[in-house]
């Protein structure tokens, strides 16, 4: 079965787990932008970054058959410094523009500060200017309830995006009724500890139906597990859901979003 | 809301899982008991992440078929406007403190 994992951040993987992806099925995979476990000073360290993602990854995922596409945006986690994100942002445009950039993400909020309100709104307007797909961040664990709200809100507040362009990732029990209700597409990340299991994940599904969920492993430079979303096709399966809906769930769904960008071509 | 409706039946999930889940409620046993053990035990029942574990295990009890999302309510932040800064601050501990105005 070929899987789609709409968010993993192979910047931090090995080469090993690239050849892994592949012969799980796994032959497209989408990055988002996001913290490197560090503060970078620069909006020149910003430029670096995004070349890595818009060239150095695609190269290194072609050797294995893999299509890498990316997100572009300053992460929530670097968003309290205002005159930063001011220049990171107006570098933004020029990656945004290369061929495998498919929108703006991971943006978002981490502590729900004012400062990463703000600029939240700066890239959703900006996003909203450029007619961009948005992927969302939401909080870890005990700020992910009030940060998903708001970070909904700001984005209702912006007439011009389509919730159905934008996708809310990392969502749980307590958040995912309402960002289904509010329109939007939903994320379930597989990560140990702080977000979802694939049993959880499947239940989830149980619970509200297979439209517009996509499921993905966000795996990164903490402990997480690349394959992640294998074992979630697999945990359905083990229940005897039908091969139809598991292949929705992991290969049609994530292309039906992804797709909305005309740069997208599900492998 | 289109449901999925699992095709596994009550007496399936036992046989599949019940193994799994008693390990897993015997580590949270054996966390709980460990701390008890310790020589400054007391002050750890009152920090607000071992209250919270006790309240999470209080939902368990309740015959509810949304246990996770209560839980997951009840170790959230409850407020609603943005904090006044985030810096200094990149992570989150898993069960939301309430720091009165003095404390900032």
């Amino acid at each position: 079965m070929k899987i789609i994992d709409p968010h993993i951040h192979m910047v931090s993987r090995t080469t090993d787990d690239y050849q892994a992806l592949a012969l799980a099925g796994i032959h497209a995979v989408t990055e988002p932008a996001f913290w490197a476990g560090f503060d970078r000073g620069t909006a020149e360290g910003f430029r670096d970054y995004f070349n890595q993602l818009t060239v150095a990854e695609p190269g290194r995922a072609a050797k294995f058959g893999i299509r890498h596409y990316c997100w572009i945006c300053l992460n929530p986690k670097e968003a309290e410094d205002l005159a930063l994100a001011r220049d990171v942002l107006a570098v933004m445009p020029e990656f945004l523009d290369r061929p495998t950039a498919l929108g703006v993400g991971e943006i978002g909020l981490n502590k729900n500060s004012r400062n990463e309100v703000t600029v939240l709104e700066l890239q959703i307007a900006l996003a909203a200017e450029r007619d961009e797909l948005i992927l969302v961040h939401t909080p870890h664990l005990e700020d992910k309830l009030k940060g998903t709200r708001l970070i909904m809100d700001a984005i209702r507040n912006e007439p011009r995006i389509r919730p159905e362009r934008v996708i809310i990732d990392h969502a749980e029990e307590h958040t995912i009724g309402e960002i289904k209700d509010r329109g939007f597409w939903a994320g379930l990340t597989l990560y140990p500890n702080s977000k979802c299991s694939p049993a959880r994940a499947v239940d989830i599904l149980e619970r509200y139906g297979i439209e517009m969920i996509w499921l993905n492993s966000a795996a990164d430079w903490g402990i997480s597990d690349p394959l992640a979303t294998v074992k979630a096709a697999n945990e359905m399966r083990m229940r005897r859901h039908p091969e139809e809906l598991i292949r929705k769930v992991f290969h049609g769904n994530p292309a039906a979003f992804l797709g909305q960008s005309p740069k997208f071509h599900a492998a | 809301m289109s449901i999925l409706k699992s095709p596994l039946s009550a007496q399936e999930i036992l046989e599949s899982t019940f193994l799994e889940n008693r390990a897993r409620i015997l580590e949270i046993a054996a966390f709980l008991d460990r701390i008890e053990r310790a020589d400054d035990a007391a002050e750890a029942r009152k920090d607000f992440r071992y209250q919270a574990v006790l309240h999470a295990v209080g939902c368990l009890l309740a015959p509810s078929g949304n246990r996770t999302g209560a839980i997951l309510h009840r170790l959230s932040d409850p407020t609603t406007e943005p904090i006044p800064s985030s810096a200094g601050m990149k992570s989150a501990v898993g069960a939301w403190q309430e720091v009165t105005r003095e404390d900032h």
